[in-house]
């Protein structure tokens, strides 16, 4: 299998990549290749050039600090996974990096790659939600940034533009104090998300949780926040009892996909237990 | 009358494979994993289902595990590689070779190759590795034959191997 025709340009940085994006209204970005090129192959994508932006150096960069983490739109899984500043604040991160893919997808597909293709069943894509992260972005009219909450539109949908590039992941520092997680029931096959949930929580001195960011992928056509659950744990003292009553609802009113793997029936009862299971750890019950 | 395709110009890539340097011209849609077997002859690389799923086709760039059949040449421009060919040094079996062998950790052999080289890249990262991580590891490799026991046996006798010849060296 060979994808159909297409001109090459390895971008020297990130303007000379834009430059090209422009001048080539059916270019595509190629950061790991980990989606786009197995679409290719498939020729469910024919972009009729490829800008490569593996070998921008600026991009490769992981800069970890006590008021957040900057993670470059080139670092692999795997780099961000052997990072012990992220290990260390963001363990959600290197949780749910060793359940992406296989070894060799986690070895060169990127973080800034699974948010610009924005798989519906992509791991990273809850997590960055989970996280209150946001994306710094460079398009022909200078930089921008775009929060989690604005970025899934749809499946494979973004609202990035098409000449725009992801620079960067930036996460804030988590709560002080926190419980963070990542659950997923895998395909067999595949390896991708039936369903995946990830969860934040930061709490008070008194343990109280004051924040909670919980999302879904898998479920739905893109990743999505559990805005009832979070309510109904916030501002509460965390029990077993409280987390099971919230995570049973997890599912009421998502727009829940169903295919001949797993019904719409068996992803919200998935949708519930795992997110039982995420707040039970994340809370430390 | 349709016009014909506006013609894709070759790029020219060297690159170094198993020692030896390479300068090649490639269109830019020839993958990493046809161009060693069509234009360098490494045949050692297999193409199992071409839909990077099976790791048939794994080999190492730049000390990268990597499936070929998932990366263009042209990315390749400058890089070193390794494929199955480049493993055994001056006629004697790297002790992943040689685990897969004394532990008959093959049957048709198609998916050794890329599981092997898999193998080899997991050990460099976990020199003891529990059978559990050996599993996950080898997630993207398939093997339709073997039922995966050998398979892992085989692993657990190079990380052997090489913890002895790694305490050996270190006396």
């Amino acid at each position: 299998m060979f994808p159909t025709e297409f001109a090459y340009h390895r971008a020297t940085s990130v303007q000379d990549a834009i430059a090209f994006l422009g001048a080539n209204p059916d270019a595509k970005v190629l950061a790991g290749g980990h989606s786009l090129i197995p679409a290719m192959k498939l020729r469910l994508a024919a972009p009729g050039a490829l800008v490569d932006i593996g070998r921008i150096e600026s991009l490769h960069a992981i800069d970890v600090r006590p008021d957040g983490a900057k993670i470059g739109a080139m670092a692999t899984y795997n780099d961000i996974r052997d990072n012990a500043g992220i290990a260390r604040i963001y363990p959600i991160l290197p949780e749910a990096i060793a359940e992406i893919g296989d070894a060799q997808v986690r070895e060169r597909g990127t973080f800034g790659g699974s948010l610009a293709h924005a798989d519906p069943a992509a791991d990273l894509t809850a997590v960055f939600l989970a996280l209150n992260g946001e994306i710094a972005v460079t398009g022909p009219n200078g930089d921008r940034t775009i929060k989690a909450d604005d970025l899934f539109v749809d499946l494979w949908t973004t609202t990035l533009e098409t000449d725009e590039i992801i620079t960067s992941v930036i996460l804030p520092a988590p709560p002080a104090s926190n419980g963070m997680g990542y659950e997923k029931h895998a395909h067999p096959a595949s390896g991708y998300a039936v369903v995946g949930i990830a969860a934040v929580l930061g709490f008070s001195a008194d343990k109280t949780c004051e924040s909670a960011r919980i999302a879904v992928t898998g479920a739905t056509s893109k990743a999505t926040r559990l805005t009832g659950v979070e309510q109904a744990l916030t501002g509460q003292k965390l029990t077993a009892e409280l987390v099971s009553s919230a995570a049973g609802q997890a599912s009421d009113g998502l727009d829940i996909n169903g295919d001949l793997y797993a019904s719409e029936e068996y992803r919200a009862h998935l949708v519930n237990v795992l997110t039982r299971r995420v707040l039970t750890s994340a809370a430390g019950l | 009358m349709a016009e014909a395709p506006a013609k894709i110009e070759t790029q020219r890539i060297t690159l170094t494979v198993n020692g030896q340097e390479h300068a090649e011209e490639v269109e830019p849609r020839m993958l990493l994993v046809h161009f060693l077997r069509d234009q360098l002859g490494l045949t050692g690389t297999h193409v199992g289902c071409d839909t990077s799923q099976c790791g048939a086709c794994v080999v190492d760039v730049n000390g990268k595990t990597t499936k070929s059949c998932t990366m263009f040449a042209v990315q390749a421009d400058g890089a070193e590689i390794t494929t199955i060919e480049g493993l055994a040094s001056e006629g004697a079996y790297h002790p992943v070779q040689e685990g897969f062998w004394e532990m008959h950790g093959l049957q048709c052999g198609y998916c050794t190759p890329g599981m092997i080289m898999s193998s080899v890249a997991l050990l460099k990262r976990n020199p003891h590795p529990s059978e559990q991580e050996i599993r996950h590891e080898l997630e993207g490799n398939i093997c339709r034959c073997t039922g995966y026991q050998n398979i892992v046996r085989a692993v657990q006798y190079a990380a052997d191997k090489m913890g002895e010849s790694g305490a050996a060296s270190a006396d």
